[in-house]
Order: structure tokens, then C-alpha cells, then sequence
């Protein structure tokens, strides 16, 4: 019956449309970001398979270890999913947790034909587990770069409270190409670790407005660390992410070439900028300081004025 | 962590064809509840591993609540709780049993 | 062992290898008339936007001249933790490295990463767990994190922690556990040289497919990872 089907696809897009991803369970956002009802969950909380380090620290587990992975549809194409749930563990990588994400990524570069999408949303390693939890984002990267030979895109979706942080910066580098909202954050080390490390003048970790400046989704997309940048809600990120999949070109020798120019380019234009504000000036922006008050849609066209992206060279 | 059983028989089963589901997230003040539709029509059952040790009492004046409320016949609750208030166990159980209640697609 | 003791002992035919500010580079004719590119990080130096950037270059140099191993040397800090590198996008940078050493072992020249002093965190992911074939020499000790940061995130005592690690290799520095957990394939010994031991590795070197999820699982450190990868994959490819 398509009567039925086609109201429960209007239905999906409206709230896909209002749910705001940032606040949405790792659920939640697979369930609106692809075609209604087409997620299939592999290894799903039906099998318990949670992880067997955290009885050691009187730890809670979470059924799915807090990611979720499987198969459906986007724009009737099919795309292979995992997304992170930032609020379990700080959805940071353990060893079941990072597994998952490692399988999926091995199928596709078999398939060849079926991008991935990664929902980020991580602090980095989970410290209970951390050898384990290291060497999973180590496999991950490699298997993200075996599947990209193959011919695969894989598209990195960075809005959830966690951010995009530690190993997992590291694996979205490794993207083919990255979306980004202005919560989605992306760095290596976090505020807090900074400042413990280095003192409070060379970061104040509770100074929100220097986080976002530094490593927040304006920031990355103006840098061009991300390729698009979208407004928070889940239907902004759907749309980015077949954007991307219908931009993404195939990797090789040449684009990492590419990049090693733009990263050099970049350390040379910017290398002694002391703010993220010293970089939007010299990019040309004026009244570079309100660039964190625009709203989404001037944010946009502005970032797509600066034109810098790279997806060609990454 | 402390571990709690709970049964309980229900009036009648729960609606819906669909066979398990899944809320919630594992988090301080947040529980996960899985459901899945594999007991016979009249028995409930709730399996719970809880972050907050010595509230066997208010798990129970809750669960008596809610199968009373419900009728949750024929479906196991599994239980992963970092810690969360009886009026948020209360609000998951519940939407986890109208999730469960839905038809399959 | 010193990086000159490490170098004299792992090419004693001679090398051009140099250590500038922590960044090292060169290269040395093996003992089979293979010329091997060489780098890494020296002295326990933090792994920034300048060194990363430096690094990825000599890989991606290397590339279309020859085809020997890529050995990698790693005696770093961790990620260098700053403003700078953070705000100028440092984890590209990182990722960049790993896919330049990763892109090599896929095409001709494998890599391997010899650990003879510290390293941590994300300048491990960028260099060491980058390679096909993680040694750790004489006098390695990676960390993850260090115990009296893990301490402070989970707020449990030095102790405490200390005992827990008596009880599994999951969490705790040093090279035993990361190598239980599949990320150090062998460990060499100063009894004999290091060129005997190279030697003995390239002749043995692994297929370029990633199995340390195996060998994890194989020494008893990582139980899980191997087998929950091979069904999620089993049933990815099921499900077309």
C-alpha cells in the first residue's frame, strides 16, 4: 500500500525537519536522517553484546556500547550508518564499541558500491578501556583508508554534545569529506586537558565563546577542516550528507599530495594568528567578530564565499 | 552496581506486534530499557542493573505502579540505569511499552 | 638505548639519519642493498603541526622515488598539547601523517614503527599505530594515558588503579599490555643487534591486511574486538 508509506515518509521528514541533532539520541538521528523505516541494525541492544571492561570500575554498560550500526537508506540509495551515542561513556571508543564501527568499514571497502556515514559524537578513547580503545581507532583509521581505495566515500556528520574529539579527530581527518553545525566541535586534545596541561592562560577550558572560536563547527568549516556546514537539526545534516555524496571524488596518490599543499598553505597563511578571529580577518571576512552571532543560512553563504573546502584534498 | 529482579503477572498482553525495543540511554540521571516480547501472555518480568545501590523499595513501588498501569503481558524489560529518579524510570518504562505497542512496519 | 646507539646498531653499514629539533630523517641501505627511508620522533618531543607536517612530507617525498620499507622511530610526548595547534586544525594534521605512512605500506613500501622511548595518545595513532608492524625496542614505555591523568578523569586513586591494572591489560601503560592487546607484534632485545633483528622481521614481513585484532585475541588481551568486527562485517555483506 503506498498510501500508508508515503504519510509515514512525510511524517519522518517534519520531524527530521524540527528535531534538533544535537539533542537527539544516536537513535533518533539514524532513524530521521535516512528514509523512514529502512535501518537495518546489525548487532543491535537485543544482543547484549556490552563491554567487558567496565565491571571492573562498577560502571554501567549500555546494551549497543553505546554505538549503533547498520544499513538503510538516503534518497532511496543504500548507505551504511554507525553513529555515536555521546551521552554513554562520552561516546568514547571501547573495544566492542570501536569493533562495530571496524566490521562495517571492512564490509564496505568489500561491497565498494555503499558509502559510509559517520555520525561522530566522541570524546576519544574511553579510559577504562584505553589500550583497547586506542587500537580500535587505529584500526578504524586504516580500514576508513582500505574502504576510500575501494572506491568507497565515507562522510563524517560532527554536531552531538560530545564533539568530535581526541582518536576521533583523528579518524574524521581520515573522512573523505565532513559536515559540521555550529555545536559539532573537532580537535584532538579538549579544553580541560589543555588547560590541566599547559595553565589557564594558554587555554581557559570554561571560556565557551574561546572553545567555539577555536574548535567549534563555524571555526572548522571557515578553515575548510569541514566541507559544509549545516544548521542543527537532522533533516540539515541529511541534506549535507547527499550533498557530500554527490560531490566526493575518488581518493588517491593525488589528494593526499593536495593535501600536504593545504595544510602547508595553511601553517604559512595562519601559523601566527593568536585567535580564530585573526583568521577570519585575514580570510576577508569583515567584522570578523560577529561571525558567532550569524545565523545559519548567512553563515553559510559567507563560508561558501571564503570557498575553502577539502574535499580534494584530504 | 546492584542487580534486581522483579515479576510480576500482567492483566492481559501488550498490544502491537513488534517484537523488541529499545529507549533511553545509559548516563547519570538516564536509564536504557530494552523490551522484547518473549514471555508467555499473562507473565512480566524486569531485569535491572542499577548504578544507584540500595533502592530495591522505590524500584518496586514503581514497577508495581507501572504493571499495574500497563498491563505490560508477555514482554521482559532488561535494565541498564546510571542512577536515574523514579519519575524518569517511570516515563522510560511507559515509552517503552508504546514503542513495543506500535505494529511492525 | 640512545637514538645514535639505535641507529649504529640497526644500520651498521652507515646512515644519513638526522635529528632536527625532535624531527628525524634520513635514510640507510639494509643489509639486502634495500635503501629504507627513516623517520620518526626524537627525545620525547610532543607531536604538533610543525613536526606532523614535516613528517607527512618525507612520506609522500619518498613515494614515487623508491620502493624499501619506511621505518618509523618514535620517542615522543604526546600530541602537543596548545592553542596553536588545536586552532589551526591539528587533527588533520595527524591524520594526514597516518594516511601518508598508511597509503605507503598499501602501495610498495611498507611500513614499519620501531618504539624505543615514549609515546601517547593521539602521536601514537599518528605515527607507531600507523605502520603495518609496531616493534618495541629496548626502553619503550607508550601510554595511552598516564595513570595520575586517568586518576583524575575517573576519580579513583593512583592506587586503586594500580591494583585494578594487576588484573587486565585493557587500560594501563607500558609495552607488555600493547603488545597482549595486538598493537606491538614483537619486541627486540639489546642481547643481539638491532640489524640481526630487522633483518629477521623483513624476511617475515606480514601481508599488508591488518590483523591485530587477531593477535589481540590471540594473546588474550582483546577477547572481543576480532570476533564483534567479523560479525558486523558478516552481516553487512549479508544484508545486500
Amino acid at each position: 500500500m503506498t498510501a500508508p508509506l508515503k504519510h509515514a515518509a512525510q511524517l519522518s521528514a517534519e520531524r527530521a525537519q524540527t528535531t534538533s541533532f544535537y539533542e537527539a539520541s544516536a537513535r533518533t538521528r539514524v532513524e530521521l536522517l535516512l528514509d523512514s523505516g529502512s535501518f537495518v541494525e546489525f548487532v543491535g541492544p537485543e544482543k547484549r553484546e556490552v563491554s567487558p571492561h567496565l565491571k571492573i570500575f562498577d560502571l554501567p554498560e549500555q546494551f549497543d556500547d553505546g554505538i549503533v550500526v547498520g544499513r538503510g537508506r538516503l534518497d532511496g540509495s543504500p548507505v551504511f550508518v554507525a553513529a555515536q551515542e555521546g551521552r554513554f561513556m562520552g561516546g568514547a571508543f571501547g573495544e566492542v564499541h570501536g569493533a562495530k564501527l571496524t566490521g562495517l568499514l571492512r564490509a564496505a571497502r568489500e561491497i565498494e558500491s555503499i558509502p559510509v556515514l559517520i555520525l561522530f559524537d566522541t570524546g576519544g578513547v574511553r579510559l577504562q578501556e584505553a589500550n583497547a580503545g586506542e587500537l580500535a581507532i587505529a584500526e578504524i583509521m586504516r580500514a576508513v583508508m582500505e574502504a576510500r581505495t575501494a572506491g568507497v566515500k565515507v562522510i563524517g556528520l560532527i554536531g552531538g554534545r560530545s564533539g568530535c574529539y581526541g582518536g576521533g579527530g583523528l579518524i574524521a581527518g581520515c573522512c573523505s569529506a565532513l559536515a559540521v553545525s555550529e555545536p559539532g566541535r573537532i580537535a584532538v586534545s579538549g579544553p580541560e586537558v589543555i588547560e590541566t596541561n599547559r595553565g589557564v592562560e594558554e587555554f581557559d577550558s570554561r571560556d565557551r565563546a574561546l572553545v567555539w572560536r577555536t574548535m567549534g563547527g563555524k571555526h572548522r568549516r571557515l578553515l575548510g577542516a569541514a566541507d559544509v556546514f549545516t544548521d542543527d537539526t537532522v533533516q540539515g545534516f541529511r541534506d549535507a550528507a547527499l550533498e557530500l555524496l554527490g560531490l566526493v571524488g575518488a581518493f588517491g596518490l593525488d589528494k593526499l599530495q593536495a593535501e600536504q599543499v593545504r595544510l602547508t598553505d595553511r601553517l604559512r597563511s595562519f601559523g601566527t594568528c593568536r585567535d580564530a578571529i585573526d583568521i577570519w580577518a585575514a580570510e576577508g571576512i569583515s567584522h570578523a567578530e560577529t561571525v558567532p552571532d550569524l545565523p545559519a543560512d548567512q553563515f553559510i553563504s559567507l563560508a561558501n564565499k571564503i570557498g575553502r573546502t577539502s574535499r580534494d584534498a584530504r | 552496581m546492584e542487580d534486581l529482579s522483579f515479576q510480576h503477572r500482567a492483566r492481559e498482553r501488550a498490544g502491537g506486534t513488534r517484537q523488541t525495543a529499545i529507549i533511553g540511554v545509559v548516563a547519570s540521571g538516564n536509564l536504557e530499557v530494552l523490551v522484547e516480547r518473549i514471555l508467555s501472555d499473562a507473565e512480566c518480568r524486569l531485569e535491572i542493573k542499577t548504578a544507584a545501590v540500595g533502592f530495591g523499595e522505590v524500584w518496586n513501588a514503581v514497577i508495581v505502579d507501572f504493571v499495574e498501569r500497563y498491563s505490560p503481558g508477555g514482554l521482559k524489560f532488561s535494565i541498564n540505569d546510571g542512577g536515574a529518579r523514579p519519575d524518569t524510570v517511570s516515563l522510560r518504562l511507559a515509552q517503552a511499552v508504546r514503542l513495543i505497542e506500535e505494529d511492525d512496519q | 638505548m640512545t637514538l645514535d646507539d639505535i641507529l649504529a646498531s640497526l644500520f651498521p653499514d652507515g646512515h644519513d639519519v638526522k635529528n632536527d629539533k625532535g624531527v628525524i630523517f634520513g635514510s640507510a641501505t639494509l643489509r639486502s642493498g634495500v635503501k629504507a627511508l627513516v623517520i620518526g620522533v626524537a627525545d620525547r618531543t610532543a607531536v604538533g603541526l610543525d613536526e606532523a607536517i614535516k613528517l607527512s612530507g618525507y612520506v609522500l617525498d619518498s613515494l614515487e622515488r623508491e620502493t624499501g620499507p619506511i621505518l618509523v622511530l618514535v620517542d615522543s610526548d604526546s600530541q602537543r598539547m596548545s592553542k596553536r595547534d588545536e586552532l589551526l586544525g591539528l587533527n588533520e594534521f595527524l591524520s594526514h601523517l597516518a594516511k601518508s605512512l598508511i597509503y605507503a605500506d598499501m602501495h610498495r613500501r611498507p611500513t614499519i614503527g620501531l618504539l624505543y622511548g615514549h609515546s601517547a595518545a593521539g602521536a601514537l595513532l599518528a605515527t607507531g599505530l600507523a605502520t603495518r608492524v609496531l616493534v618495541g625496542l629496548p626502553g619503550a614505555a607508550p601510554a595511552v594515558m598516564d595513570l595520575p591523568s586517568m586518576a583524575k578523569v575517573t576519580k579513583l586513586s593512583m592506587e586503586a588503579l594500580e591494583e585494578k591494572a594487576k588484573s587486565t591489560p585493557v587500560f594501563a601503560p607500558g609495552l607488555s599490555n600493547l603488545a597482549k592487546m595486538g598493537a606491538v607484534r614483537v619486541t627486540w632485545n639489546d642481547a643481539g643487534s638491532l640489524a640481526d633483528q630487522l633483518d629477521t622481521l623483513l624476511a617475515n614481513m606480514p601481508d599488508a591486511h591488518d590483523r591485530r585484532d587477531a593477535l589481540g585475541k590471540e594473546r588474550g588481551g582483546r577477547l572481543k574486538a576480532a570476533e564483534i568486527a567479523e560479525r558486523v562485517r558478516d552481516l553487512a555483506l549479508q544484508s545486500q
